[in-house]
């Protein structure tokens, strides 16, 4: 760059670079400045969750910020754990996220691996009926109606079963085998290898980036899901953890029902410690699989 | 082969085109013991009723203003984000705020919702504490008719702009640097580089995600809305799939809630098809 400039004999490119590069600092800082606003104002309600939930009550009375507490206090903590909910529901939302998304996975990659072979007759017809589900849908009732008459009210299938395969993740995964090279699994078959072998060994082994992608879309998907729950889990020893948190924090009977007069029971600390144990996991993983995610929305997105 | 199909096919069979047949209580007066089959047909005695209704009315309305406000306001945040981001040099920086932006996609919509009670509410919240301290004033931004719209779309485009935004990002990592190479010989700035370089160049990205929202019009915002309002703000909340799940399922109404989720399932629908007829008119992908 500098010999061009050297090589410049017109003065005014010069002055116009000067200006360039001065509107472009400014645009830097600025810019630099206000992700970084953004960025912080994003972290601070998850970092004041995890404030109050480490406050004695009274200390959170008293303070009108919450950056820093100056007594950590793992009573909220403590009550929570005491809650039998807790840990009921701690198990429907692990046993859900792990059956869940083994069962959609399986489903979308069989069916998403059948239907990109060119030779499945009607395969053009059934993509098409497939997608059309994402066009137009019976509605929440005649769901409903479905989901009671195949036997899933009140039982832990029916977070699972109704929305199995999402036609957005099959849509990724069929992309995906699309891309594997046909005369690999020829060479297999002439070995006498039959269908499921191939699957199995030769597919299965190249698709595990895109499979543990989706597996991640799933998983996500069941441990936050709540809707489904209200609709068709009215047993509350068989809520996931998400309708437990809703109870305890938005729903003022809960507090009601427990009987006492404590006025820090169910307080700010206690939902929030609540928040915490419902969002702590999610946390946890989240820093290392958000590649595979954006990698994911990524192959989704070049198909549209 | 086709033995392997059988059960993804049984499932879209299950619970999608069963579903889709299931709709036609909407023209019946459906009892729960009799049955799909065995209901009596009434025509359109049930869409005639919603359509005569103020509620009916009311749930459109606010369905569509809702989505609206998401769209005008909502849609171009990702764009800028992503464009902002895209000049950040420094790859750390750029990865963590990424990161960041990204982080509320994945929480539910009820911790969301507990987190924005806990910034919001009245007693306490740290918004409503830092306004009284500055300006005085306070507001109820959870309980008051006239501002609870503008927290739902607020909240709503902050819970999910993150995603769109690395879509975006992806779209412009797909930019071939020789073009920023040359702007950059011929004296660019950076400011104009985004104007006559980036944003044409994600234009088609651009346009397929403006399909999908407009085809999505009548969805506005489901989990988030359920999880937030509540009975004082029912005049300017309440959207169609709330009104359907309160009539279907906690009134027991199940034809007259089929028959406004087959409304609205109609309306989605053809706006989807007609989105994507006009970006096809206008030389664009499509989405389909």
């Amino acid at each position: 760059m500098a010999d061009r400039n050297e090589l410049s004999a017109v003065p005014t490119f010069r002055q116009s670079r000067l200006s360039r590069s001065r509107s472009d600092s400014i645009f830097d800082v600025v810019n630099y400045a206000f992700l970084t606003v953004i960025g912080l104002v994003t972290l601070y309600p998850f970092w004041e969750v995890l404030i109050i939930s480490l406050s004695p009550y009274d200390l959170y009375l008293a303070r009108t910020f919450h950056l820093i507490t100056e007594r950590v206090d793992l009573s909220s903590y403590r009550f929570i754990m005491g809650m039998p909910g807790l840990w009921s529901s701690y198990r429907v939302t692990l046993f859900v996220t792990a059956l869940g998304t083994a069962l959609s996975v399986s489903l979308t990659t069989l069916t998403g691996y059948v239907l990109s072979k060119d030779y499945i007759r009607g395969r053009r017809v059934i993509m098409f009926l497939i997608v059309f589900t994402m066009l137009f849908s019976g509605g929440l009732i005649p769901l409903y109606i479905v989901v009671r008459q195949t036997g899933l009210m009140n039982t832990v299938w029916a977070l699972m079963v109704p929305q199995a395969i999402l036609t957005f993740n099959l849509i990724i995964m069929r992309n995906f085998f699309f891309s594997i090279p046909d005369s690999l699994e020829e060479s297999a078959r002439m070995d006498g290898a039959g269908d499921v072998t191939v699957l199995v060994r030769i597919v299965l082994p190249l698709s595990m980036p895109v499979i543990s992608t989706i597996a991640l879309f799933y998983a996500v998907q069941l441990w936050n899901d709540f809707f489904n729950a209200v609709m068709y889990i009215s047993d509350r020893r068989k809520w996931p953890l998400q309708l437990f948190l809703r109870a305890m924090l938005f729903d003022s009977e809960a507090s009601l029902q427990s009987g006492s007069d404590d006025p820090s029971l169910l307080g700010q600390p206690i939902k929030m410690a609540t928040v915490m144990a419902a969002m702590i996991p999610i946390m946890l993983v989240y820093p290392f699989f958000q590649r595979y995610f954006v990698r994911g929305i990524m192959i989704g997105a070049v198909k549209g | 082969m086709y033995l392997l199909l059988i059960p993804g096919l049984l499932y879209y069979l299950i619970y999608h085109y069963w579903p889709m047949y299931g709709a036609v209580i909407a023209f019946k007066d459906f009892h729960i013991v009799r049955g799909i089959l065995n209901s009596p047909w009434v025509g359109f005695k049930h869409f005639e009723y919603i359509f005569s209704l103020d509620k009916f009315g009311q749930v459109f309305r606010n369905t569509l203003w809702i989505s609206l406000l998401r769209l005008f306001f909502g849609f171009p945040v990702p764009i800028i984000m992503s464009i902002l981001m895209n000049e950040i040099g420094k790859k750390s920086f750029k990865r963590s705020i990424q990161t960041i932006v990204f982080l509320p996609h994945f929480i539910s919509w009820v911790i969301f919702g507990g987190m924005l009670v806990n910034l919001l509410s009245m007693d306490g919240g740290v918004v409503n504490n830092v306004l009284r301290a500055t300006v005085g004033t306070q507001v109820r931004f959870l309980t008051d008719p006239q501002v609870f719209r503008s927290t739902l779309v607020w909240t709503m485009i902050w819970k999910t702009y993150g995603f769109s935004t690395v879509i975006y990002l992806a779209a412009l990592a797909g930019i071939d640097p020789q073009l920023y190479e040359a702007a950059i010989i011929d004296g660019a700035t950076k400011i104009q580089r985004i104007f006559r370089i980036t944003l044409p160049m994600i234009r088609g990205t651009i346009v397929v995600l403006l399909i999908l929202r407009v085809g999505n019009l009548m969805q506005a915002g489901f989990e988030q809305i359920f999880i937030m309002y509540h009975p004082g703000v029912y005049r300017v909340a309440d959207i169609i799939d709330t009104y359907v799940y309160r009539i279907g399922l906690t009134e027991g109404r199940f034809s007259m809630a089929a028959a406004v989720g087959l409304f609205r399932s109609v309306v989605n629908f053809t706006l989807l098809v007609t989105a994507n007829r006009v970006a096809r008119s206008f030389g664009e992908r499509g989405i389909y």
